[in-house]
């Protein structure tokens, strides 16, 4: 979204930042998205076109609820409509609002190789700054859930931003002042985690043993965490990612990669000096050319 | 331009064209692509305009480069082939680095640590060029799934940093042997430098009378 004077930042994509911490940072925030209280009613969809000024195209319909039928570049949040049978053959209806998990270690920021074009506010929110962003698309392999998106308009990446522009004035995101039904909260997380407890309590005195919280623990905590009425299967709530990291892959491209790389070229460029420093030029002596001029010299007079 | 009289020709004018198309596409790609890199040398970037045009002009200069170092191959594959003598040499390396001309088994046109270089970045541009085709994000952003995409970025950058090494060891050698760079811009050579440095190269053209590059190209 845009740089926020109020925030201070605590990661800064492709730069060595040291984090400042002369203030007082207020509390990592988090919202709760309980599925087992959603109704599918889309209003979250509708708050975030209005407060963000997003417009998707009018798309086709695609024989699902979902709609539009994916994340876009104005499109940051999205229900996930998924027809799941138990065990015993009861159909349930798992309505999932899909978009940024805001994770506390954001692959998508470890990634980017644009200065300041993704941040973490100290409140924990992963935020695109789309001036400084490239488009390379870096971040969407950084993703492990799949959701930035990148604009063939204007090549920029784009996803939820946790509403960082109503957060910072003590507003909550649009998507939870518009959910009717309080599936949608936000808060500190430690509150969101207290409140997920009770809501799993209750579900498990209603018979979902295996209620639980979606706060993925491979990429340090999310600060958009579900609750889950089968938190056992977190995939059937429209492929969900059961233990959600930033790829070994990328952990290796931006990990331990770099500074060897560096080290290499740079060995090979000393390497290069010092043996000129031993060795020398290796330059063409006279005798060379005497050589060279009797072997033309012999082979000029036996033609 | 006119050669001086008893050189020899050690690279065809189209040789010598090709190599600095291919050259100058490699400087731009290793600071383009190092600016994408480290954040250390993300200023790298300002180079070509910033970010945007960095992220922009890369791949470009990659076809650019895949096409000329196309021609490359087609220009040098035949004189690169690998034989004994190159074994032969690569086993004498120390005495190669040590300056000690006499001490080497004689090298054809190319040197066995030129072959090295050649054959390294006949493997290493296309697999740079295809992997960068995987994660051209403006025209093939969507052509294949995300975990292709995060191997090919890997592969990517192991594939740039030995071909960096690669090109530092040959940009050193050109330095460390005084004549080579003359020998591939304007394009001939002493008959000293082609008796140090490429003697059986040298005997072949003395013996059939040939100004080079080889006995059966004329120019």
């Amino acid at each position: 979204m845009s740089d926020l004077q109020s925030q201070d930042y605590i990661r800064i994509s492709a730069s060595t930042l040291t984090p400042p911490s002369a203030r007082r940072q207020e509390d990592q925030v988090a919202k709760l998205i309980d599925t087992s209280r959603c109704i599918g009613c889309k209003a979250c969809q509708a708050a975030c076109m209005e407060w963000n000024n997003l417009r998707q195209e009018i798309g086709h319909f695609e024989g699902s609820y979902d709609n539009p039928s994916d994340l876009s570049p104005a499109v940051w949040t999205l229900m996930r409509f998924s027809e799941w049978e138990d065990e015993k053959g009861k159909l349930e209806w798992l309505i999932r609002k899909d978009g940024c998990m805001h994770c506390e270690d954001p692959g998508c920021l470890k990634a980017c190789p644009a200065p300041g074009a993704i941040v973490q506010h100290a409140n924990g929110i992963v935020d695109f700054i789309s001036e400084n962003c490239i488009g390379c698309g870096y971040c969407v392999k950084g993703c492990p859930f799949d959701i930035p998106r990148i604009s063939k308009v204007d090549h920029k990446s784009y996803k939820c931003t946790l509403c960082s522009d109503r957060v910072a004035v003590g507003l909550e995101p649009a998507c939870v002042k518009a959910c009717p039904t309080g599936a949608i909260m936000f808060g500190s997380k430690t509150d969101m985690q207290a409140w997920a407890g009770e809501r799993i309590e209750d579900l498990r005195e209603r018979g979902f043993e295996n209620a639980g919280l979606y706060d993925p623990p491979g990429v340090s905590g999310t600060h958009v965490m579900y609750v889950l009425h089968h938190a056992d299967q977190p995939s059937i709530y429209a492929g969900l990612p059961e233990n959600p990291r930033i790829s070994p892959v990328v952990n290796v491209w931006k990990g331990i990669i770099k500074p060897l790389s560096l080290f290499g070229i740079a060995f090979a460029a000393l390497a290069g000096f010092f043996h000129w420093m031993a060795e020398g030029p290796n330059e063409v002596q006279p005798e060379d050319e005497e050589k060279a001029n009797e072997l033309i010299q012999a082979q000029e007079k036996s033609r | 331009m006119t050669r001086p009289p008893a050189t020899f020709v050690r690279y065809t004018l189209m040789e010598r064209i090709n190599h600095w198309i291919t050259a100058g596409c490699f400087v731009l790609l290793v600071l383009s692509g190092m600016s994408m890199f480290h954040p250390l040398l993300s200023f790298l970037a300002l180079l070509f305009g910033g970010g945007e045009w960095t992220r922009t002009v890369h791949p470009w200069i990659g076809v650019a480069l895949m096409l000329s170092y196309l021609g490359m191959i087609v220009q040098f594959w035949r004189e690169n082939l690998w034989s004994r003598e190159d074994t032969a040499w690569m086993k004498s390396i120390d005495r190669v680095l040590a300056n000690d001309a006499d001490g080497v088994p004689e090298a054809g046109r190319s040197n066995a640590g030129q072959k090295i270089v050649f054959w390294a970045m006949t493997l290493l541009v296309p697999v740079l060029f295809l992997t960068g085709l995987v994660i051209w994000e403006v025209h093939f952003g969507s052509s294949t799934s995300i975990p292709v995409q995060r191997g090919a970025l890997l592969i990517h950058s192991l594939a740039a940093i030995v071909a960096i090494i690669v090109w530092i060891t040959h940009v050193y050698a050109a330095i460390w042997v005084p004549g080579s760079v003359r020998g591939m811009t304007q394009g001939y050579v002493t008959p000293g430098w082609a008796w140090r440095h490429h003697r059986k190269w040298f005997r072949r053209l003395v013996a059939s009378g040939s100004p080079g590059p080889e006995p059966e190209i004329r120019r």
